[in-house]
């Protein structure tokens, strides 16, 4: 069973990610700067900081959507470490379509709208080579129900889904080809307070079951407590704090951190 | 299994005035396998503030907390995370859980993430809530819906699923009923006689009597200044 082999811990453990001194400027403007991290396999990092923060870039830079200014993103291929900062542009894509996934705060912007939901995740797994018509489609059906979306949507287009639901698909389209690293991008954000619980337990199962690694970018500290494991928070483009989730929200050290974790409403 | 030496925390408020408030001074317990240690003194005087430090969601200003060979105080986050995952439980006064998940998938997320097979970790879990008399008609709903005292129920269901070697326990048997009381209890009972060992916060005299083997009082680590 593959989640047996997830508690057998090797005993040197190489990150999946490491992020040293990536900075990205706009102009004169510090968009964000020294950032340096590394992930381990299983691990969920959450980023969060306002609007303007610098976490949306940091995700940019490291899934490859942005050039940085400075710094070294290294991610643990098949074949070794390698910086994906400096590797040429057509095996970054090949990265992108099999090792990593992006998902957007929009599911427009991940999504397929003119395509079935069938085809959205299909069309993922033909990227990777799968020929086999009547094997593609069995294994959208199989990942449409691992998301909660009925058999019977297969045809459907994304247009006629709800929100949360075409999150779920988009999730679906971005997890079939196993990935081993997820980006997402404010995940939850736009979507009603019960459909976000869904999506939550959802991705907490994914994680768990399939061992992946994310990267979690959100303003909502909610969401970062129940989803990630460590911890960064951002401001003006550095990182002001990192560590455990629970630690930085229960005992935040910098000034910034207290500020945002004593604005939370409580309900 | 869990040994405590020279800790002290403080406080730093910086959006009041920078004010630093030290809570905490040369704190030292120690507690062995099987064994159950019960925290003493007036609300406010630092129980909750020490049980923080050793589950890691409290920052240690100086001092070690070993837990089972890892200095709680100093180790990275992954190191904690596989603390809590195999060696270390805590039941918090608090469930806090994702909206929507059903009780018995609650409790047996700990025995999940630790690999074991899902029907597995569910009949466990099945077992503890027919213990803890959490009614089978409740067990697929969320509890986030349920009464205070059942809540707690399902948190320490949660907590015992796995048998952790070292226990956090913040106020067990807090608002349960007599006959829910002596279930706890004699969970606890059990949890020490298969070698655990307990740190535990009981305003309930009686049980902090029948448990414990030992007390520490936390004013003994009041910092001299605030004294």
């Amino acid at each position: 069973m593959d989640f047996m082999q997830k508690s057998v811990a090797p005993s040197v453990e190489t990150p999946l990610l490491s992020v040293q001194g990536l900075t990205k400027r706009y102009g004169a403007r510090i968009g964000c700067a020294d950032i340096g991290f590394d992930l381990f396999p299983g691990e969920v990092l959450g980023i969060v900081g306002e609007s303007g923060s610098g976490k949306s870039t940091l995700l940019s830079c490291l899934a490859g959507h942005l050039a940085p200014d400075e710094g070294q993103v290294i991610f643990d291929t098949a074949s070794g470490p390698r910086d994906t900062v400096t590797m040429p542009e057509a095996e970054r894509r090949r990265m992108a379509r099999t090792d990593w996934a992006y998902v957007h705060q929009n599911p427009r912007d991940g999504l397929r709208m003119g395509v079935s939901a069938g085809g959205n995740v299909g069309e993922r797994l033909m990227a990777i080579g799968a020929r086999h018509y009547g094997e593609i489609r069995e294994t959208a059906v199989d990942w449409l129900g691992r998301v909660e979306i009925a058999a019977d949507r297969i045809d459907d287009r994304p247009r006629a889904f709800s929100g949360g639901m075409q999150q779920r698909l988009q999730i679906a389209r971005n997890l079939v080809t196993g990935p081993r690293l997820v980006f997402m991008d404010e995940p939850t954000g736009g979507l009603d307070v019960s459909v976000q619980a869904r999506l939550l337990d959802l991705l907490r199962g994914l994680v768990r079951e399939m061992g992946l690694s994310a990267i979690i970018v959100t303003h909502d500290l909610a969401v970062v407590r129940l989803l990630a494991d460590r911890l960064m928070v951002m401001k003006g483009g550095y990182v002001v704090e990192q560590g455990l989730t629970d630690q930085v929200l229960d005992d935040p050290q910098h000034a910034y951190t207290q500020l945002l974790v004593s604005s939370v409403l409580q309900v | 299994m869990i040994e405590i030496r020279n800790l002290s925390k403080s406080f730093t408020l910086h959006n009041q005035g920078s004010a630093v408030i030290p809570v905490m001074q040369d704190a030292a317990l120690h507690v062995a396998a099987g064994e159950c240690v019960g925290l003493i003194g007036a609300s406010g005087a630092g129980k909750s503030t020490l049980m923080r430090m050793v589950w890691g969601n409290y920052l240690a200003a100086s001092g070690v907390i070993r837990v089972g060979g890892l200095d709680v105080a100093s180790a990275e986050p992954r190191q904690i995370i596989r603390l809590r995952r195999d060696t270390l439980g805590y039941v918090s006064q608090f469930l806090r859980v994702v909206p929507r998940v059903p009780t018995r998938e609650v409790v047996a997320e700990p025995l999940l993430n630790l690999g074991v097979p899902p029907d597995q970790a569910r009949d466990r879990a099945a077992s503890l809530l027919a213990r803890l008399n959490i009614p089978e008609r409740l067990w697929s709903l969320s509890p986030t819906t349920f009464s205070g005292g059942e809540q707690q129920r399902v948190n320490i269901a949660r907590g015992f699923a796995h048998g952790y070697p070292a226990l956090l326990l913040d106020e067990p048997t807090a608002s349960l009923d007599a006959t829910n009381r002596e279930v706890v209890l004699a969970l606890i009972e059990e949890a020490k006689a298969r070698g655990a060992a307990i740190l535990g916060i009981f305003h309930d005299e009686a049980a902090r009597a029948r448990v414990c083997d030992r007390v520490v009082d936390v004013r003994d680590f009041t910092p001299k200044a605030a004294a």
